[in-house]
């Protein structure tokens, strides 16, 4: 007798857990073929707060940690898809790829990774600034994460386009709060399984499937929610999101790219999600002058 | 002249000390200053701007609308095409050292100007406002031709026509905050000075014609806030730029929401002055004074919300009331003058309507005994204690001469209590502790962090906020990044 394949529960994950949905609905994405993907969980405007709340306890932590054990972390992402890497190739092509685009998704998603821990120590010297004033004061600019990003990551791409929009946003230091493509939700649910073993703390990297249509706008207009990664190609969700963002001046990203080009990454992602703190402080000027040799 | 104040201690005061006026040269009326000529507007409205240390006219300025915006935006398009983009880089920054230079050469006038329009103290438009604006100028004239050095990897391009509106509380300098880097970075320019203090926008548009930068580059249209959301709202504006109120900024931000235009926000503040029970006091006591009083409050960054340690309270209490009864206030025109007249009618309003509102809360509040001048809007300096981190005068922004002075035991509960505000613009620290510094640096969620000082600017230092103090960053070199294009 064939022996029966044990099927996967596809959560949700918020906080480092893996719940199902607080609502206990359910959608049932189907392939090009008809083939239904499974029962994936329909999040609510609750799991997206919940999210959000986990996402900010994070933060603090998760921004304080030094940038080498963050770059660490980050590589250690890398290192468990390494190992899972014939599951998203399996779910890839379920969801529509052929083995070939699939191997190829894979393998530049673990790559991107690996290129952003090598960043999380290094961006920093790039995009700070020592300014010389023309008072007697020592001036600075350092770039800080902006807090809670919800990321929303791009409809036509399961695994490489959430990849390429969360990793720079954590590699700065931020906790995100990811939106899963909808109809494509396997690699979502499976990267967050790779996350969570890992290293990386529980609430940095939260993410829920369901209906964009249905969590945008809970999401765009969470008072806790600092900045908005959209890669989707809706000029009308992004209007939405964008109005959204007005209630408490949110700053919304939206990209086009292709993430499936190998050049499709850089130094701006995560630079476009700092903020830039500016310190200044006197110079004492008294001796010191002639002293010179 | 200035008014001296009964202070209980020491009887003592100073000869009026008044800056002239006779250099200064102001027409009757201003028209638009549009594709290099002055252009009539074309409802042929005009509005009144007064002195608002005295409520004297001092001149009339066109009220330009959606059709003289439509005008200003073509002629900044064609300067753009035809001119300003294909320019070489190098000389581009000539043209901007030149303002920067005759600027230099007329700032005597402009500061005076600034005062008179403004209601600002000639100290401060002669030492601060004026001399930072020639020199935002004179440092990015210098990057126009270095910008690929500016964004590592990536090639940059101008973005087009910028559409500017700034505030009233610093009218020179917020112009050159946002013309320098515009045009350094190869865009054109259209912008709207606040309706209060339209003045020296216009002599800067008189420097600009002088300096023979191309028609068009620059264009000056003054209105209010009707001409401003004509700006926001041209099809054919790539970007805004936009300096003022939390609430305009939300409007603004609305507005821009779904189009391609790229937008800056430099937003509203409710800014933590923190004092430690370690830092040298006198100097802590100057740095809020400064903190708070300097340009009679209507500062965006405006250290008004102080947190003192609970053990030295009373000391930096008594201190600071002793040092309110030595500030002089009264005309700004007079060089002892610390504290300014109310830049406007309204504005006075507001303050005061916050003023009654901490009382009604329950808060103590101490002013000087001192006498305010008959005409014109003046408010004293204000302090309130007894403030509660729930008190409407501890969240909302005055924008005026009021402090709110509050208390903390631990570093802990000081950071929550700095952070715990919608806004993230500034925040100042005072202790003698270096690591101390370093520790509050990282925690406060604010854009400036002055340690051991307050209210200090300069054109290589990015300024601007974090939430809802608004995005983008002004100075330095991370101010390049609002008005270029990267890819």
């Amino acid at each position: 007798m064939e022996r029966l394949e044990v099927l996967k529960t596809y959560k949700i994950y918020i906080g480092g857990q893996f719940p199902r949905t607080e609502s206990g609905r359910y959608y049932t994405p189907v392939n090009k073929a008809g083939k239904a993907l499974g029962n994936i969980c329909l999040s609510s405007r609750k799991d997206v707060r919940n999210a959000v709340s986990a996402a900010r306890k994070a933060f603090g932590g998760w921004s304080e940690r030094a940038a080498f054990n963050r770059g660490q972390i980050i590589y250690r992402i890398a290192e468990m898809l390494e190992g899972r890497r014939l599951q998203f190739i399996e779910e890839l092509q379920l969801q529509g790829s052929t083995k070939k685009a699939a191997e190829e998704e894979v393998n530049l998603t673990i790559d991107r990774i690996v290129y952003y821990a090598g960043w999380c120590d290094k961006y920093q010297a790039i995009v700070s600034s020592v300014n010389p004033v023309a008072s007697s004061h020592f001036n600075f600019s350092v770039a800080e994460p902006m807090g809670v990003v919800g990321v929303v990551a791009p409809e036509n791409t399961s695994l490489i386009g959430l990849v390429s929009l969360v990793l720079p946003a954590i590699c700065g230091g931020n906790t995100v709060v990811v939106l899963a493509a909808e109809h494509l939700p396997l690699c979502a649910v499976t990267f967050a399984e790779v996350v969570n073993s890992s290293d990386v703390p529980g609430g940095v990297i939260n993410i829920l499937t369901g209906s964009n249509k249905e969590m945008n706008p809970t999401l765009s207009t969470h008072m806790d929610v600092n900045a908005i990664v959209y890669g989707g190609n809706d000029a009308l969700a992004l209007k939405e999101l964008q109005e959204n963002a007005v209630l408490n001046v949110k700053r919304v990203f939206a990209y086009t790219n292709d993430w499936s080009k190998a050049d499709a990454q850089g130094l701006h992602f995560i630079s476009d999600t700092q903020e830039i703190k500016t310190t200044w402080h006197p110079i004492e000027n008294i001796g010191g002058a002639a002293s010179s040799y | 002249m200035a008014t001296k104040k009964n202070t209980p201690v020491v009887e003592w005061d100073y000869s009026p000390s008044l800056e002239g006026t006779s250099h200064i040269q102001l027409k009757k009326q201003y028209d638009l200053f549009i594709d290099g000529k002055w252009v009539k507007p074309s409802s042929g409205k005009y509005f009144q701007t007064i002195n608002p240390a005295n409520e004297e006219v001092l001149s009339e300025v066109a009220y330009g609308n959606e059709k003289d915006v439509d005008l200003a935006v073509k002629a900044a398009r064609k300067a753009y095409k035809e001119v300003w983009s294909v320019m070489p880089a190098s000389e581009r920054a000539k043209y901007i050292y030149r303002i920067a230079r005759i600027m230099q050469e007329r700032a005597r006038e402009l500061a005076v100007i600034e005062t008179l329009d403004a209601g600002k103290t000639i100290r401060e438009s002669r030492d601060i406002d004026v001399p930072l604006a020639c020199n935002h100028f004179f440092y990015y004239a210098g990057w126009a031709d270095k910008l690929e050095y500016a964004f590592p990897n990536r090639k940059v391009e101008s973005i087009g026509v910028a559409g500017q509106i700034i505030p009233w509380n610093f009218p020179l300098l917020m112009a050159a905050w946002k013309i320098a880097p515009a045009l350094a970075a190869g865009n054109t320019v259209v912008l709207k000075p606040a309706e209060t203090t339209p003045l020296t926008a216009l002599k800067l548009a008189e420097i600009i014609e002088a300096s023979g930068l191309p028609a068009g580059v620059v264009n000056i249209v003054t209105g209010f806030g009707d001409t401003g959301a004509a700006i926001v709202n041209h099809a054919d504006v790539d970007k805004i730029a936009f300096t003022g109120s939390t609430n305009v900024g939300k409007i603004i931000q609305k507005a821009v929401a779904g189009t391609s235009k790229k937008l800056t926000l430099e937003l509203g503040g409710k800014s933590a002055n923190i004092i430690f029970d370690d830092a040298p006091i006198d100097q802590a006591v100057e740095g809020i004074i400064n903190g708070i009083f300097f340009n009679q409050g209507h500062v965006c960054c405006a250290g008004s919300r102080l947190f003192v340690q609970e053990n030295v309270a009373d000391k930096v209490i008594a201190k600071l009331k002793d040092r309110l009864n030595s500030l002089y206030l009264g005309n700004p025109l007079d060089k002892n003058t610390d504290i300014g007249a109310i830049n406007s009618k309204e504005q006075l309003e507001t303050i005061n309507k916050y003023i009654k509102i901490g009382k009604q809360e329950g808060a103590e509040m101490y002013q000087p005994t001192c006498s305010i001048p008959k005409k014109g809007f003046y408010c004293p300096p204000t302090l309130f204690t007894n403030v509660a981190q729930s008190n409407v005068i501890a969240q909302e922004e005055i924008f005026g001469p009021v402090l709110t002075i509050q208390t903390f035991r631990t570093v802990d509960e000081v950071i929550q209590k700095a952070n715990n505000t919608p806004f993230g613009l500034a925040a100042g620290v005072w202790t003698d502790k270096g690591s101390r510094i370093f520790n509050l640096t990282t925690k406060l969620r604010a854009g400036v962090i002055w340690a051991n000082t307050y209210n200090k600017f300069d054109p290589t230092s990015p300024f601007g906020g974090y939430k809802e103090s608004g995005f983008g960053r002004e100075g330095g070199l991370h101010g390049l990044s609002s008005y270029v294009k990267l890819v």
